[in-house]
């Protein structure tokens, strides 16, 4: 690759201005106009954005904290926090993802203050590798989800992610539930990728684990 | 490739990021490995249900007051421009 000319101090302002312009133009999210909006003042704008993530927001507390009236509390203090910081959101990352990197730190501080004795580290938890070699083989019905009743599932879903340690929960709620890429994820948790990964894979294990008992073939599933 | 390597791969695999020539090896494995075949499918299976599952829903009735308490903060905080509101203190 060829270097374009002289370094960039050298450069008038006016120069490095056109440069900016010049660049191709990047796909621009429909957050990215309602964050502009909100920053010059409009209330309608900021309320839209809640409206849009509250729920994506209030699941990710309640899957990283299991307990409601935490997440309850959390969401209104990401909405708030994201208010008031509203200036350092560049739209670097997509406003959904930097509102859950906020609604994380809120939960593990949560977390961290419930469990007086005990801090809740993220690193805590690569210990127990337990549960990371698969022991149950049976295949499963297909559309297992189907032989229960919507709150059936549900249940069985926030019983079986509530066992998992909150740190390989949390890789698996940012993840697989809300969608970030491994890379957002590990920003969101101070992880370096390699250490998302090997989470994620823990994570996803013993789910299917423990999942298997409710949905494989052949059997009974208990409830 | 034994099933120890091959569960090493497993995330790689299920996130489409792994090199072409360890893709291949991955699917011989699968090909005569049939616990693998099997985990692979559970395991999809387990993040599809997951991720298609309303596990912890927000009522609409909840949303409503979430957001209106957080509306009522912000304009507390005094940002926003309608804030012509006096507020006790
Ligand atoms: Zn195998």
């Amino acid at each position: 690759m060829e270097v374009q000319s002289s370094p960039i101090v050298d450069q008038p302002l006016e120069l490095l201005a056109e440069t900016v312009v010049a660049e191709p133009p990047a796909e621009i999210h429909p957050d990215v106009a309602l964050v502009e909006r909100a920053k010059a003042g409009d209330t309608a704008a900021f309320e839209q954005l809640v409206r849009q993530y509250d729920r994506q927001i209030f699941r990710t507390a309640q899957h990283i904290t299991q307990n409601r009236e935490d997440a309850e509390d959390i969401t209104q203090d990401v909405f708030f926090k994201a208010f008031q910081k509203l200036n350092q959101f560049q739209g670097n990352s997509k406003f959904s993802t930097w509102l859950v990197r906020i609604a994380v730190n809120e939960s593990l501080m949560r977390l961290r203050k419930r469990k007086t004795s005990k801090t809740v580290s993220m690193d805590q938890d690569v210990e127990t590798a337990e549960g990371s070699i698969p022991r149950d083989f049976a295949e499963w019905r297909p559309n297992p989800e189907q032989n229960y009743s919507q709150s059936e599932l549900a249940e069985i879903l926030r019983k079986t992610i509530a066992g998992l340690p909150p740190g390989f929960r949390t890789v698996f709620t940012l993840r697989d539930i809300e969608n970030l890429s491994t890379e957002e994820t590990a920003e969101a948790l101070g992880l370096s990728v390699p250490a998302v990964k090997s989470r994620l894979l823990r994570a996803r294990l013993q789910l299917r684990e423990r999942l298997s008992r409710y949905f494989r073939q052949n059997k009974e599933a208990s409830k | 490739m034994n099933c120890t390597e091959f569960l090493a791969k497993l995330t790689d695999y299920f996130d489409g990021q792994i090199d072409p020539a360890l893709l291949a090896e991955v699917k011989q494995h699968l090909g005569t490995c049939h616990h693998c075949e099997v985990v692979v499918d559970t395991t999809r299976k387990t993040i599809d249900v997951y991720r298609g599952a309303e596990t912890y829903e927000l009522p609409e009735e909840l949303s409503n007051r979430l957001r209106a308490a957080v509306m009522e903060r912000c304009r507390i905080s005094g940002k926003l421009p309608d804030i012509a509101v006096k507020t006790t203190k």
